[in-house]
C-alpha cells in the first residue's frame, strides 16, 4: 500500500464550455501539509469540491484513505472535513452551540466536553457564549477550523483559509494551522498567496491552466528554477511589517 | 425522524427563537388584513354570513402560511450561501435530513403563526361550534398545505441567485386567496374570473375548512382540497429533490 492518503489521477472537470481541470495528478502523504497553489479561477476549489464529495468529476479518479470519492462517498465523508472559502458557521448560535451541533451530528461521545476542549485550544473560551456573528473575522475562522476538527477526521481541507482576512487575523490563522499540522491530520490547503504556501506547507503543487505544473518542497521548487542572483539591496520593512509593529503584534501573536 | 434531523431542527428552531421578528412579521400581515377587511371593507361585503370574521379566517390562515414558507427559502438560501450547507453535505450524515430539518421547522413555525392569527381572530369575534375532531381535521389540512408549500419553497431556496429571488415566489401565493372564495363568494365574480376562482386550490381548501368549523361536516370540497395539497406536495418534493441532487453533480 502506498503512503498516499489523497491520490488524484487524471482529474478532469468542465463547466459548460469551459474546461477547468484538464488532467490533474497529485498525491498527498499521511500527516503532511500540502498546498495547492494557484491564481484566482485556477480550479483549486473545484479540486476541493470533488475530493470532498460535493461535485463529481467528468473523468479521472480520486481517492481518500483508499476510498473512491465517486463510488464510496459515504466512507470518504467519514474521513474528511471541509473548511470552505467562507467561515461556515451558524451566526445566530454561540460558538459553543456551533461546536455542540457539529459534535452531535458527527455522533462523538460527550459533545459538551469536546466543545469546551476545542474552545480552549482555539482561545475562544471567553467568547464561548457569544453569538458567532458577533465574532471578528479571525475568530470566525478559528471557530470554523475548530468545527472541522470534531470527530478527528484523517483529512482536513482548508480552502483559502485566509482570503479576506486582515494581516493580523491571517497570522492568527497561520498559527492555528501550524498547530493543526502537529496533530497528525493530513491537510490539503489551497491558497493564492505564495507566502502562505511557503509558511505552512511541507509540499507545494502549482495548479495552472488546468494542470499541476510543478510539485515539490519549497527547496525542490527553488532548485527547478534558475539559481538565485545575488544582489545587494537595502532591506526595507514591508508595509505589513510596519503595520504589525505599530499595533504591537509581531512574530508572536498573543491572544487577548 | 433520525437524530441528525433532530439536531438540525433544534438548530433552526433556536435560530427562529433568536430572530423573533421572523415570527412577528409573518403574523402581523395576516392580522392587519383581518382588521382591514373586518372593520373597513367588511361592512360593504355581503357574504350571506352575519359574522365576517368567521368567513374570513380560513383564507387568512392560508395567507399566513403562504407568507411564512418564504422564510424557509430564505433560511435555505442563507445556508447555501454561508457554506453551512457544504459543511453538512461533506459530513457523514443522511443528506435528506438537511432538507427535512428545514421542512419540519417550517411546519412548527407556521403552526405557531396560525395559532397567533386564530387568537387575534377570537378577539375580533371569531366563534366556532366545531368539536375537537373537526379542529384536528382542520389542523391536518393546514399541515398538509404547509408541507406542500414548504417543499415548493425549497426549490427557490436552493436555486436562487439573490435573497429577493429566494422569496419572490411567495408573492403570487399570497395573492391567490384574493381570487378565491376566501374574501367574497365566487358567485359575484364575472365569468372567467369566477371559473379561475372556483377551480384553484385555495377555494376548495377554504370551503373545506369553513365546512369543518361552521357546519360540523367535512363538506363537498374536502377531497378536492386534499388532492390539491397532496398533488402540489408530491410534485414540489420531486423537483426539490431533483434540484438538490443536481447541485451535487
Amino acid at each position: 500500500m502506498s503512503n498516499a492518503v489523497i491520490s488524484v489521477a487524471e482529474l478532469k472537470k468542465s463547466f459548460k464550455e469551459q474546461e477547468v481541470l484538464k488532467g490533474v495528478d497529485f498525491e498527498v502523504r499521511r500527516g503532511e501539509v500540502f498546498a495547492l497553489l494557484g491564481s484566482n479561477g485556477a480550479g483549486k476549489t473545484t479540486v476541493v469540491n470533488i475530493l470532498s464529495t460535493l461535485m463529481k468529476p467528468d473523468e479521472g479518479k480520486a481517492s481518500i484513505c483508499d476510498f473512491d470519492v465517486q463510488h464510496q462517498p459515504e466512507q470518504v465523508r467519514h474521513n474528511i472535513s471541509l473548511t470552505g472559502q467562507f467561515a461556515a458557521l451558524d451566526g445566530l448560535l454561540t460558538g459553543r452551540e456551533n461546536l455542540m451541533m457539529i459534535a452531535k451530528l458527527r455522533g462523538v461521545a460527550n459533545p459538551g466536553q469536546v466543545a469546551d476542549n476545542l474552545l480552549a485550544k482555539f482561545s475562544l473560551s471567553n467568547a464561548a457564549n457569544r453569538r458567532a456573528d458577533r465574532y471578528s473575522g479571525g475568530m470566525k475562522r478559528r471557530l470554523d477550523i475548530a468545527l472541522s476538527l470534531i470527530g478527528k477526521p484523517a483529512v482536513i481541507f482548508l480552502d483559502e483559509p485566509t482570503t479576506g482576512l486582515d494581516p493580523e487575523a491571517r497570522m492568527e490563522v497561520w498559527k492555528t494551522i501550524k498547530k493543526l499540522a502537529g496533530g497528525g491530520a493530513t491537510i490539503l490547503l489551497t491558497t493564492q498567496y505564495l507566502e502562505e504556501a511557503e509558511q505552512l506547507a511541507d509540499r507545494i503543487a502549482i495548479l495552472h491552466g488546468g494542470k499541476i505544473i510543478a510539485t515539490g518542497t519549497l527547496t525542490e521548487l527553488k532548485e527547478m528554477f534558475p539559481p538565485a542572483k545575488v544582489e545587494y539591496i537595502e532591506k526595507q520593512p514591508t508595509l505589513e511589517e510596519i503595520f504589525l509593529a505599530i499595533i504591537g503584534k509581531g512574530e508572536d501573536v498573543n491572544e487577548q | 425522524m433520525n437524530s441528525n434531523t433532530g439536531v438540525l431542527l433544534w438548530r433552526l428552531m433556536r435560530n427562529i427563537m433568536r430572530s423573533p421578528d421572523t415570527i412577528i412579521t409573518v403574523a402581523v400581515t395576516p392580522i392587519m388584513l383581518l382588521l382591514l377587511f373586518v372593520y373597513v371593507f367588511g361592512g360593504a361585503i355581503k357574504t350571506g354570513s352575519d359574522n365576517y370574521v368567521n368567513y374570513l379566517l380560513p383564507g387568512i390562515m392560508l395567507i399566513a402560511i403562504a407568507s411564512g414558507v418564504a422564510y424557509t427559502s430564505l433560511r435555505l438560501f442563507t445556508d447555501v450561501r454561508s457554506g453551512l450547507m457544504a459543511r453538512f453535505l461533506t459530513m457523514p450524515i443522511k443528506r435528506s435530513s438537511v432538507l427535512w430539518a428545514h421542512v419540519l421547522t417550517s411546519v412548527v413555525s407556521n403552526a405557531f403563526t396560525v395559532v397567533v392569527v386564530i387568537l387575534a381572530a377570537l378577539f375580533m369575534g371569531f366563534r366556532s361550534g366545531a368539536n375537537i375532531l373537526d379542529w384536528l381535521m382542520v389542523a391536518g389540512i393546514l399541515g398538509l398545505f404547509t408541507l406542500a408549500l414548504t417543499w415548493l419553497a425549497v426549490i427557490p431556496g436552493l436555486t436562487a441567485g439573490s435573497m429577493e429571488g429566494a422569496t419572490a415566489f411567495s408573492y403570487p401565493l399570497i395573492f391567490l386567496p384574493f381570487i378565491s372564495s376566501a374574501f367574497v363568494p365566487t358567485e359575484t365574480m364575472p365569468g372567467i374570473v369566477r371559473v379561475f376562482a372556483e377551480n384553484q386550490p385555495v377555494t376548495s381548501i377554504v370551503n373545506a375548512i369553513r365546512a369543518l368549523l361552521f357546519e360540523g361536516s367535512v363538506g363537498n370540497d374536502i377531497w378536492t382540497a386534499l388532492a390539491w395539497c397532496a398533488g402540489i406536495m408530491v410534485v414540489a418534493y420531486f423537483f426539490a429533490n431533483k434540484e438538490f441532487k443536481r447541485q451535487l453533480g
